[in-house]
């Protein structure tokens, strides 16, 4: 029996995600990524005495636009505290964020572990902003060495209640934010610039029990993979504590990614105590009504909501829109070609297969197509009309998808114009049989691999331009006769 | 019942990363005992329905438009530094144990 049979396991998530902003959240410094160490910085990121903070309304804007994606009440009031802890990448001593007054309380996502599964509602408890912290590199001198290019950057944190029940749909949660705030243009959610970075509180209890047991929160879990694997050997760890009679020590956890393993950071003892208090430098963010529904009337249509528009409206199985909605990118690419196309279904399964597979194979995204979407319907719409075969679309993709251009003039560049025209193909096929009167001589005896050897005559002959369902065709009502 | 204990201050101090010896540690409580009884004369006042007040002044915070400006150079930017390796601060090693990150 796995610790999840014997114990329920109850997980609550904070992520931290980069707002999508040029400059800092107090100050007009850059907000820049792999710039030369402390390029990106002035007065207000170096904590010099006198600088005071400036609030970014792009930054308020993006953050109003996470909150209302996720079913937030948007606070018109709401107010900024100091977290006070010292750090060398901590210039000020505090971190700017919000603590008693944030700006979005009370809202939720819905959650689908996997495919087929009922989707879960999981709470969350509020979303705030603040501001980063530089970066300390530890390179094994004597030392550390502070960057502060990522100090003052904008942040949101998302707190979930602690709703989740496995590191697989703590998952499935984090990649549903992720989608939505990328949808919604409040972040680029790159995980490997750590745009999205993850704590979770891991705990433990009887089935049937309602008191929470003793949490340990993993720290810093900055990709879907690790967030799983740190979870799941958390959950082991506090099951073999509790098996053994023991009990669970409040701790925070960092995960040693060569390791596999979860190592304590600090224990009880000494818990943070960081003595938030509202920064005087900053008079509260007050919003309107008004202002909030301005910024409600912007937002773009939300992946479920297209997700299930693709069903109804475009005819597409339920996995296909999924795959098509992934990304805001390739929905709006794929949603343009199926209206300039007209058939959905047919432009969903070229899309799938062929558009998909090239990005795959480059191990590129949806944003890497040159391809405008109207071509790629104009390139299909050739093939409907007999112009070009599947194979012939299949030979001009890779460059067409990464390069760009009009199909038309490339497959006539290209000579792969189909041979559609019937007497040119006819005369072809006659010349084919005319040449190989041994072969016909073995079909009539019963070789059917003899209608085989033809087909592949006369495809040779085309270069691969001629439909193979037409010269089959061709040839055995010649053969036949 | 005194409104702060030297356990208090000797905790606060800590968190401060200050370094109290007995006599200043005997001092600070003493004046931060005094400075609490003074300000313990706001609870006289009856706020029974008042909204708590994060700030003196009624206003909003101003906001400013998401344009980036030149900042410091990084040499500026070092300039006061202590320590330096010509692109970085450097500071002393961290111990884990003191880390509040």
């Amino acid at each position: 029996m796995n610790a999840s049979e014997r114990y329920e396991v109850v997980i609550g998530l904070e992520v931290h995600v980069q707002l999508r902003t040029q400059s800092k959240l107090f100050s007009t410094a850059k907000v820049g990524f792999g710039d030369a160490p402390n390029h990106n910085v002035n007065e207000l990121c170096l904590a010099l005495p006198g600088a005071l903070p400036v609030l970014n309304a792009h930054a308020v804007e993006l953050a109003v636009r996470a909150g209302l994606a996720t079913h937030c009440r948007i606070n018109t009031h709401s107010v900024f505290a100091r977290k006070n802890y010292f750090y060398p990448d901590l210039p000020k001593g505090y971190q700017i964020s919000q603590y008693e007054q944030p700006l979005c309380s009370a809202g939720w996502l819905d959650v689908i572990a996997a495919e087929g599964e009922a989707a879960q509602r999981i709470g969350i408890t509020r979303i705030h902003m603040e501001e980063d912290a530089g970066k300390s590199l530890h390179e094994g001198r004597a030392g550390s060495a502070v960057d502060l290019n990522r100090s003052g950057v904008p942040l949101i944190e998302v707190v979930f209640e602690p709703d989740l029940r496995s590191a697989r749909q703590a998952v499935a949660c984090l990649r549903t934010l992720r989608e939505i705030l990328r949808y919604m243009g409040v972040s680029d959610g790159d995980m490997e610039k750590g745009q999205f970075r993850c704590d979770a509180n891991v705990s433990l209890r009887r089935h049937g029990e309602s008191a929470l047991g003793t949490r340990r929160e993993i720290k810093n879990l900055n990709s879907f993979r690790f967030a799983a694997a740190a979870i799941e050997q958390e959950v082991a760890a506090q099951a073999e504590i509790l098996d053994a009679g023991g009990a669970v020590v409040q701790a925070t956890l960092g995960y040693d990614v060569d390791k596999g393993r979860c190592f304590v950071m600090r224990s009880k003892e000494n818990a943070d105590d960081y003595r938030y208090f509202p920064d005087p430098d900053l008079l509260p963010l007050k919003l309107t009504q008004q202002r909030i529904e301005a910024i409600r009337a912007t937002l773009p249509e939300l992946p479920e909501q297209r997700r299930a528009r693709f069903e109804q409206d475009l005819g597409l199985r339920a996995d296909d829109a999924r795959v098509l909605t992934a990304s805001r990118t390739l929905a709006d690419w794929f949603e343009v070609a199926a209206l300039a196309h007209g058939a959905p279904q047919t432009v969903a399964k070229w899309v799938l297969r062929d558009v998909l597979g090239a990005l795959r194979e480059r191990d590129r995204d949806a944003s890497a197509l040159a391809l405008q979407p109207e071509h790629f319907a104009k390139l299909l719409a050739l093939q409907d009309a007999g112009r070009i075969t599947a194979k012939g679309v299949r030979q001009l993709l890779p460059e067409l998808l990464f390069e760009g251009g009009d199909p038309e003039t490339l497959l006539r560049a290209r000579g792969l114009e189909a041979v559609s025209d019937s007497a040119e193909l006819e005369a072809l096929v006659t010349r084919v049989l005319d040449e190989n009167t041994a072969v016909q001589k073995s079909y009539a005896a019963g070789d059917t691999r003899a209608l085989n050897f033809l087909m592949g005559k006369v495809m040779r002959e085309t270069r691969g331009r001629a439909d193979p369902q037409r010269v089959r065709a061709l040839l055995l009502g010649k053969l036949e006769r | 019942m005194p409104r702060i204990t030297r356990e208090q201050v000797l905790y606060t101090a800590r968190l401060a990363r200050l370094r109290l010896t007995d006599d200043e540690a005997r001092a600070m409580t003493r004046h931060l005992e005094a400075i609490l009884d003074y300000a313990a004369q706001l609870e006289t006042v009856d706020t029974e329905g008042v909204e708590p007040m994060s700030h003196v002044m009624a206003l909003e915070t101003p906001l400013r438009s998401d344009a980036p400006q030149a900042g410091l150079s990084a040499d500026d930017a070092l300039a006061n530094a202590p320590g330096s390796d010509g692109t970085h601060f450097l500071v002393p090693k961290i111990l884990d144990s003191e880390t509040q990150a």
